[in-house]
């Protein structure tokens, strides 16, 4: 389906990351928002108050960021698509509703603009030390989508991949932007609404009585359904059977959880967006996501013309991880992975799981506050090249 | 030659001999449950589903589509009606009823919302909702069973119990005063605030079926007994001593203002009950789409409610130029 003319704004912009985000979400067909003000993500709602009124969408600033992240998946179930957007410790207080929304399959999305942690740490600095708790942030098992673009382009792009990816697998997905990307103007072209990709909700056709809000479809994903539908169904975070309805039996656990798990793990492949670089020649490849990718863009060429073969693998998708990746670039000639990332290690314990001891493993911790410089990421890339 | 035995029926079941016509009529709350999960958790004696009856009679006598009512609950006891009722029904996270209701009404402004849960889960952990939905105004009815424990959890404090009774958290007495919910709910701005017990049925049916009919946001806070886990280790007896306690000890006092209303559920005074607080103002919808014609003009494309023409009130809300 294409996006809905209503709403996207064709034409070449000079925006921020954060107004670029917000544009995508409204080209996606996003039309409802809940958040609460927080450094530096608080520009994404503001243009979605000032946008929402001209496209039939509303945004409502809650109390706080537990009520705006539960809110948004209240306006899912009425058929919207919604959003919610905030940084670190909001991030932190909407994690429970992050399980609420894996365990119930509501498609949602959330986005993290990511500043110095942990705790109120730098709340107008950079930071990519979320990463885990992307992964991790809500209690017990479950998996999840999440996205990290590199410019505020890419911030639109992704922000309309983003409500793709929640509605075809039922899932929230995380948009990570940081500070950087967030607060970054560039040069963003939004395409005519002919030429954007929506995915519109899936809801069922079946009639009351014959449809079942938990019964897998295709992919495992089961079909929606908004309430006024005549449907009466009944949604909970409990573990649930098909029909919805509470069972509290190790065996539908079993079911219900692997399945969740699996949605997501399984179609990796398809979900795994990337940008590759000198990889032919490359015995090494720097592996990185959001901000810290535009140092290494410079730090690979400089390496290149210090004469190392080096190469670049961007990741767009950083969960599910895409381990096939890594798999690929092993079947040739790289002998070493450099990961830098603004925290202290945290992808690059995925990079060092699914390398399993077949390369050398080179991270390059940053507490966060500022970008690596060029030099410490060209250093190792020689180093490992040696 | 034996009558047939339906294979439904249990073999020993005594066949009935009514006459054509003469079957009894429905249960008009049947139609509400899921009776494919009976039986309920609640405990002999519990209120809950007393408060449940009342609501299912008062949506019956609102004649509202049943396929155009969505019940929101939290947490707990009450936290589990949604799930009995066959209805679109949303079982939420602790304490977050009320905001994902918020949601659910802003994106679908035909829906009509009901939010119902306990005391603990809206005004301890979703105090805060509570207080903003009110502020705001949202067209939502929250009921609200007030049963002065947590009892889903085995009976610890909550914001409700009263002072020095015992809990599992306050073996020595509870130190804390208790909320009057219905001085909160009018102090945040509820349109419609009402008290009555599972005791009050006649009168709990009525005012549900008023707070379904308010425009805004309206709160009924449901007295309840919770035998096994406050009324029996606070010697006030089982679920019949608890209703007549209610009975005996509540006031019905229409009209009276909130601040007059708190009690002490332990000691023996008055417990004023009634319908306390109907007033009109607008409701958050209504004042966005308000508000947003007065300043957008014809660029305003309404959200929600597109067929009511807000243009003619939305004078008042104009700014200096409009």
């Amino acid at each position: 389906m294409q996006a809905d003319r209503i709403g996207v704004l064709t034409g070449v912009h000079f925006i921020d990351g954060d107004f670029a985000a917000a544009e995508g979400a409204i080209a996606a067909g996003c039309r409802f928002a809940a958040g609460y003000p927080i450094t530096p993500s608080t520009e994404v709602v503001e243009r979605l108050a000032s946008r929402f009124p001209f496209v039939g969408g509303l945004f409502i600033q809650m109390e706080d960021e537990i009520a705006s992240s539960i809110a948004i998946q209240g306006a899912v179930w009425a058929g919207a698509k919604a959003i919610t957007v905030s940084s670190g410790p909001g991030i932190s207080l909407m994690a429970e509703h992050i399980g609420y929304a894996a365990m119930t399959e509501t498609p949602c999305v959330f986005v993290n603009v990511q500043r110095g942690g942990p705790s109120t740490g730098l709340p107008t600095l950079p930071g990519q030390a979320d990463v885990m708790q992307a992964r991790w942030g809500s209690h017990g098992d479950y998996a999840i989508i999440a996205l990290c673009p590199n410019s505020p382009q890419e911030a639109f792009d992704l922000a309309v991949t983003a409500f793709n990816f929640a509605e075809r697998y039922r899932s929230p997905v995380m948009l990570l932007l940081d500070e950087c990307i967030g607060h970054m103007l560039e040069k963003v072209v939004i395409p005519p609404a002919d030429e954007i990709e929506v995915v519109p909700r899936r809801l069922t056709e079946k009639k009351p009585g014959d449809y079942l809000p938990y019964l897998p479809g295709d992919n495992m994903v089961p079909e929606m359904v908004k309430a006024g539908m005549g449907h009466r169904f009944h949604i909970t975070g409990l573990t649930h059977d098909e029909r919805g309805y509470p069972v509290m039996t190790a065996a539908a656990q079993e079911k219900l959880v692997r399945r969740l798990v699996d949605k997501i793990r399984l179609a990796s492949r398809d979900l795994a967006l990337y940008e590759a670089r000198w990889l032919d020649d490359a015995e090494v490849v720097v592996l990185s996501y959001g901000i810290t990718s535009r140092v290494v863009h410079r730090a690979v060429e400089v390496a290149r013309e210090r004469g190392a073969k080096v190469g670049q693998l961007r990741l767009k998708t950083i969960w599910p991880f895409p381990e096939h990746l890594i798999d690929q670039l092993l079947g040739g000639r790289v002998r070493s992975i450099v990961v830098p990332e603004l925290n202290l290690g945290q992808l690059v314990l995925e990079v060092e799981r699914t390398t399993r001891g077949r390369a050398k493993v080179v991270p390059i911790g940053h507490a966060g506050g500022t970008v690596h410089e060029v030099g410490v990421i060209v250093e190792a890339i020689l180093e490992a090249a040696k | 030659m034996s009558t047939p035995v339906a294979t439904h029926e249990r073999p020993d079941a005594p066949v009935r001999a009514e006459a054509p016509g003469c079957e009894p009529p429905e249960n008009p709350v049947t139609k509400f449950l899921r009776t494919d999960r009976l039986p309920h958790i609640w405990c002999a004696g519990c209120g809950i589903g007393t408060s449940v009856n009342c609501f299912a009679r008062a949506v019956d006598a609102c004649k509202i589509p049943l396929d155009n009512i969505s019940v929101v609950s939290g947490i707990g006891c009450t936290g589990r009606v949604a799930g009995y009722l066959r209805l679109d029904s949303f079982h939420t996270t602790h304490g977050r009823a009320i905001p994902f209701a918020t949601g659910l009404k802003l994106a679908n402004p035909e829906l009509k919302v009901v939010v119902y849960s306990g005391d603990g889960d809206l005004t301890a952990i979703g105090g805060n909702h509570l207080i903003h939905a009110g502020r705001r105004n949202v067209d939502l009815t929250v009921i609200c069973v007030n049963n002065f424990t947590y009892g889903m959890t085995g009976g610890q404090v909550a914001p409700t119990t009263p002072l020095q009774a015992v809990a599992t958290t306050t073996p020595y007495g509870n130190l804390e005063e208790p909320f009057n919910l219905c001085h909160l709910a009018d102090s945040a701005g509820a349109v419609y605030v009402a008290r009555w017990t599972t005791y009050h049925v006649r009168q709990l049916q009525k005012s549900i079926t008023k707070a379904l009919q308010k425009h805004g946001f309206s709160f009924v806070e449901v007295l309840s007994p919770c035998p096994t886990l406050y009324g029996r280790r606070n010697r006030v007896g089982d679920g019949l001593a608890m209703e007549r306690m209610f009975k005996e000890r509540c006031v019905i006092k229409n009209g009276a203002a909130t601040h007059d209303t708190a009690f002490d559920a332990l000691a023996s005074g008055q417990i004023p009950i009634g319908d306390f607080v109907d007033r009109d103002r607008p409701a958050f919808l209504q004042r966005y789409n308000q508000v947003m014609r007065a300043q957008l003009g014809d660029d305003f494309v309404p959200y929600g409610e597109p067929e009511i023409d807000t243009r003619a009130e939305a004078d008042q809300f104009a700014g200096p130029e409009g």
